[in-house]
């Protein structure tokens, strides 16, 4: 039995999970990110951050370089679909084995090297891979425009099975279109499995291992043990995570560019990873949707809009509130998440997970004070 | 011959850039121990004060535009023009030089500031939070003068007198062939001093030498009675002002805009790095390798054989530097290794 | 699935690809099955009281400041449509559907969003606006990039995109589409322009050296300036690609100085023109001589906002642009008139694209009599006007591109005013940069998606 050997504690993290996923659009709704496309972006950078996570969380590798996996992901998976079919499968399958044989190559060359000196060579392949994808590679990845479907394309299996249409064909799962809802669960799906396989790595004699890596990989080596097998492991599961949440943006939307790959995707997933609290399991996914949350939904709001939400309030109130609140969202919207970043790392150092585990002790505590005084007021009677 | 020239040039005043930008953030590596991702930022500032002192200097009086019809436009005369005539124009012509006095306490202010204020707190906590509260407040930062100043890059020129080009080739003997301008020869001489200075305060006075001596074992510094926690303030301090003149010198070359510290700041890191941790002179090293290759590599003769090779050379010497020497040129071993 | 649409064909055909493939075909759900409603479409407004425009443009990143000016055109043209205000080219525009009480009788509002200069969040963007907001149309953007990624996006979703600036050919070349519009010219027009000017003040026997930004639109200007130019009888000595965002370009600037080259044309636009066009400058390029003749640089697209960042530089330096806020036919200033009393300042060229797009637009429902994206775009093919500031227009159906006149400008040498950079030398005939569709291939795919 898969759960077999789950604690009840896990089972009960991973029913919730579930629970809380397939509920996204629900728990979404009152702040207004209920729309299929934040969702799914919700759900593909949350994988993403899992994968990162099973890196830096684990073994404390700091990967500066992992946005390369994800656009290579992307290519490939585009690649199928112009090349085989647009059933998502195939796509997906291919993606996450090229990421995987990519990240195979860059890990081993990179971890021969520890601490920042591995940061630095992740982020060197990364920045050559986006240059080059950018410019001379521009036949591969058609450069600043990025790999688009054509009227054209080969489609291999799709014109042998399928009557061709007018108009760009839609990327689909045996016939289910992967633009809206459907898109969304079918991405949710993964990331539940992507969630699951994470749980059982965290729990398994192999995770063991990466956190002894973390906590002191020069004693481990010197009892004889070589841990380059296992980080070079880690390091390939989360290429490969990556290279899923890279296929699956292309799933939901057949398109890669070459920006996906720049140092500052890379560096967006290591602050999504400490923003939500690196090596918890839930943490980097919540951390991944408050980045995009605030990426989407914050820079929509213009001074109008403002005013609009606040019209309940008299005149002077709602301009004043507008004239505060206006430079932190719309074209400002970075500005606030620059300073949420900072207010979180200083006051919850473990990020939102921490934030979250606070809440959970007050309120234990205060339902421990309650059940105490029960106790003592059943005693006393 | 010339063409050789004026790249080795090139590839010396670009080097002499890294390396300025570089020596700030790895005095701050070496000496703290801090990752800082606002190093950018404090090189974005430091640029920033030549566009505040050139507007300082061109406060203007408007004068209704009659030229213009349609709407209310208006010209403007900067009144140290219109009090003191050519004098004044003068003086805002040399609103870069200018500004160099003008940023050193400023820089150091805002480097004592950023100390006091929030980076000592990070000392003993993971490099991870460190670069999560850093970037934060280089956001932070970047957006203010994106808000003030706009995000289009704001022309800072060099004073007319030094605006063209020297004439290198008569010096050496090469003809006319081969001009550079003044400025970037100054830029270099600049960095040249700067670093000078730097290496001179960290190993030639006992000021520095104490502040060494708390990188290596900061504890049995703190027991000699020694206040080691002053002295790194003042070394941040001491970084900020670096990265701040860098950032000032260079706006002639690059008119500077919000975002030109989120643009240097990985180049920085890299330079850093292979230089080797905690190594200044690893930095220097760094920053004229990898501005000299990276002119050579500009060159078409070897783009002709090596496409794109211009768009990678930085990353690539990294690759094979860190492969090669596992601590950079001159690393010291246990630094941010872990 | 909330795309409603009328494919039962290919899904069907689809499903049963899905069963050759060796798997359960999963049986559509009876709501994917289109609506009869022989008009129903994507965010169609029914009987709401008013529609909504999204406006997608760059506030973070590089080109800010236009996609501000450009935020600012939208909500004056939002303004004018709706009748408020001076009306601006409402006044000129021939001919006029609109009247001024918002579109269809429906008062326009918008929403905003931030592109970054990204395709992936442009894309996010534009999905938020049509997704959640509900837009009937969007627009906007500063890069042909994000241009052509969006309106692929605009295509699959069935929702109008009417670009903003893009330069690139194959924004309505070889990446064409039907729902993308494009008011803005292009790099083969900034060559056919620039022709007969270089040929008359620089003469026929040049030699031409040309940086060129490592990217597509850069290639694709690199190609159309070289024709025109090579067709003058001009040499062209080297054409060598710089990186993107590559800040210090001297390493590159070095090697023209004894190439023999006695022009240099720089394919950069943005920060990256900005850059090299003060470097070349400081590197004595603009006093040099080369074989007898003064050393020229051309920038063969300009914006205002640009010459703003290069200062002194661009004095004399000869290049094209859409539009020139100091043009002195009727609609232009009446745009200008009402912008400049609204912000103070005159729009720059991004804001014009922008602002004449969302009335192109507007107008094209109102001819329409609908809102129903096939009919629109058929309204909006082959479409004639004038009074928009660039004389008479065509909307030309075969690649949705427009045809107007070139404007060929040069750096002010005596600037009056902080904004009077740019000095018109010569308005090109649309007749002279006009070309057969047919040369940069696409395919601009169905008016019914």
């Amino acid at each position: 039995m898969m759960f077999g050997d789950l604690t009840r504690n896990d089972k009960l993290l991973f029913l919730g999970f579930t629970i809380a996923a397939l509920a996204m659009p629900l728990l979404a709704w009152p702040v207004g990110a209920n729309y299929p496309d934040l969702l799914q972006k919700f759900a593909i950078y949350g994988i993403f951050a899992i994968g990162f996570n099973i890196l830096f969380g684990l073994t404390g590798y700091l990967s500066f370089g992992h946005a390369a996996f994800l656009g290579v992901g992307s290519y490939a998976a585009v690649w199928m679909f112009k090349g085989v079919t647009m059933n998502v499968i195939p796509a997906v399958i291919f993606g996450v084995m090229v990421s995987g044989l990519f990240a195979a190559l860059i890990g081993f060359v990179s971890l021969r090297r520890s601490g920042i000196y591995f940061s630095i060579l992740t982020l060197a392949f990364a920045q050559m891979s986006y240059n080059l994808a950018y410019s001379v590679l521009t036949p591969i990845t058609n450069g600043e425009t990025g790999l688009q479907l054509r009227q054209d394309d080969a489609r291999i299996l799709d014109r042998m099975f399928v009557e061709q249409t007018e108009g760009l064909p839609s990327t689909n799962l045996f016939g289910l279109e992967m633009s809206g809802y459907p898109g969304f669960y079918f991405c949710c799906v993964l990331l539940i499995v992507a969630f699951f396989i994470a749980l059982r790595i965290q729990r398994s004699p192999f995770g063991m291992m990466l956190r002894a890596i973390k906590t002191n990989q020069v004693r481990m080596n010197y009892t004889g043990f070589n841990t380059r097998p296992y980080a070079l492991t880690a390091f390939i599961i989360s290429g490969m995570y990556a290279g899923l949440a890279g296929s699956l943006l292309a799933v939901t939307d057949p398109l890669a560019g070459a920006e996906r790959m720049q140092w500052t995707a890379s560096g967006e997933v290591v602050l999504m990873t400490i923003l939500g609290g690196a090596g918890t399991l839930v943490g980097p996914i919540l951390g991944a949707g408050l980045i995009k949350y605030f990426e989407n939904i914050f820079s929509s709001y213009n001074d109008s809009l403002l005013a609009e939400s606040f019209s309940f309030l008299p005149d002077f109130l709602n301009d004043a509130l507008v004239f505060v609140i206006g430079p932190f969202v719309g074209e400002g919207w970075s500005l606030l998440l620059g300073i949420v970043f900072m207010a979180i790392v200083i006051f919850l150092p473990g990020g939102l997970m921490e934030g979250l585990a606070r809440i959970h002790g007050w309120y234990r505590g205060r339902g421990q004070g309650d059940a105490g005084r029960n106790v003592a007021k059943q005693a006393a009677e | 011959m010339d063409v050789i020239l004026l790249q080795l040039l090139n590839g010396l005043d670009k080097g002499g850039a890294y390396a300025l930008i570089a020596l700030g953030l790895t005095i701050i590596f070496g000496t703290l121990g801090v990752v800082n991702f606002a190093h950018g930022a404090l090189f974005m500032l430091g640029a920033f004060c030549a566009v505040s002192v050139q507007a300082l200097l061109t406060i203007s009086k408007k004068v209704k535009d009659e030229s213009i019809k349609f709407f209310d436009a208006y010209k403007e005369i900067p009144y140290l023009e219109a009090w003191w005539g050519d004098t004044g124009a003068m003086i805002i012509d040399y609103a870069v030089p200018i500004s160099i006095l003008i940023a050193i306490p400023l820089m150091l202010l805002i480097g004592l500031g950023m100390e006091r204020g929030l980076i000592r707190y990070f000392y003993k906590r993971p490099h991870a939070e460190q670069i999560l509260v850093t970037f934060g407040l280089a956001i932070v930062v970047q957006e203010l003068i994106k808000a003030q100043f706009g995000a289009n890059p704001i022309p800072t020129p060099a004073p007319e007198v030094i605006a063209g080009s020297a004439n290198v080739g008569l010096w050496v003997g090469l003809g006319e062939s081969v001009v550079y301008p003044w400025w970037r020869l100054i830029y270099l001489a600049f960095a040249g001093v700067v670093i000078a200075l730097a290496f001179a305060f960290l190993n030639l006075t006992t000021y520095g030498m104490v502040v060494r001596a708390g990188m290596a074992d900061r504890e049995t510094v703190g027991l000699l009675g020694i206040n080691i926690q002053r002295r790194f303030t003042i070394v941040f301090g001491m970084a900020a002002v670096i990265a701040g003149l860098a950032g000032v010198m260079y706006t002639p070359i690059l008119p500077p805009d919000y975002h030109m510290g989120m643009d240097f700041l990985v180049l920085s890191f890299v330079v850093v790095v292979v230089g080797g941790m905690g190594s200044l002179g690893g930095a220097v090293l760094a920053g004229f390798m990898l501005g000299i290759l990276q002119s050579f590599a500009s060159m078409n003769e070897v783009k002709s054989i090596l496409p794109g090779i211009d768009q990678i050379i930085i990353y690539l010497i990294a690759v094979v530097i860190l492969l090669v020497r596992p601590r950079g040129l001159l690393g010291r071993k246990g630094v941010m290794e872990s | 699935m909330t795309k409603i649409n009328d494919r039962g064909v290919s899904r069907r055909s689809i499903l049963k690809a899905g069963t050759a493939l060796g798997a359960g075909a999963v049986i559509a759900p009876t709501f994917f099955v289109r609506n009869a409603w022989a008009e129903e479409f994507r965010n169609n407004p029914g009987n709401a009281s008013s529609v909504k425009f999204g406006f997608n443009v760059p506030q973070t990143g590089a080109y800010a400041d236009e996609g501000a000016d450009e935020l600012r055109a939208y909500e004056l043209a939002v303004k004018h449509i709706n009748g408020e205000g001076d009306g601006g080219m409402l006044n000129t525009m021939q001919p006029l559907s609109l009247k001024g009480d918002g579109v269809l009788g429906k008062k326009v509002e918008y929403v905003t969003g931030d592109t970054q200069t990204k395709s992936d969040a442009a894309r996010a963007s534009a999905k938020r606006m049509i997704e959640k907001d509900g837009v009937i149309m969007f627009s906007g953007g500063s890069s042909s990039g994000v241009a052509v990624a969006v309106q692929s996006l605009a295509q699959e979703m069935g929702v109008v995109f009417m670009c903003g600036l893009t330069h690139s050919n194959d924004t309505t070349g070889k990446d064409k589409r039907r729902y993308g519009f494009r008011h803005f010219f292009n790099a083969y027009m900034s060559g056919a322009a620039l022709g007969p000017v270089l040929k008359e003040t620089m003469g026929t026997e040049r030699r031409a050296y040309h940086l060129t930004a490592d990217y597509t639109w850069g290639w694709t200007q690199e190609e159309s300036i070289k024709n025109t130019t090579e067709a003058l009888g001009w040499q062209t000595v080297n054409a060598v690609r710089t990186p993107l965002g590559a800040g210090d370009f001297s390493q590159y600037i070095t090697p023209v100085l004894n190439s023999g080259a006695d022009v240099l044309v720089l394919n950069h636009y943005g920060k990256d023109m900005i850059n090299s066009l003060t470097q070349a400058v400081q590197f004595g390029l603009r006093d040099k001589q080369v074989n007898g003749k003064d050393f020229q640089i051309v920038v063969p697209l300009y914006s205002r906002l640009m010459a703003q960042g290069a200062g002194a530089n661009i004095k004399g330096i000869y290049g094209t642009t859409n539009w020139n806020w100091s043009l002195q036919d009727a609609g232009s200033q009446a745009f200008v008139k009402s912008f400049g009393q609204e912000y103070g300042f005159p729009p720059s060229q991004a804001a014009h694209t922008c602002y004449v797009q969302a009335l192109l637009y507007a107008d094209a429902c109102a001819r329409a009599g609908t809102f129903y994206p096939p009919e629109v775009i058929k309204a909006l093919e082959d479409f004639e006007f004038d009074g928009m500031g660039n004389g008479p227009t065509l909307y030309r159906g075969a690649d949705h591109q427009c045809f107007k006149d070139v404007l060929v400008v040069r750096g002010n040498e005596n600037a009056t005013s902080q904004f009077d950079l740019l000095e018109v030398v010569k308005e090109v005939p649309a007749s002279q940069v006009t070309y057969d569709p047919s040369i940069f291939g696409g395919e601009l795919g169905p008016y019914k998606v």
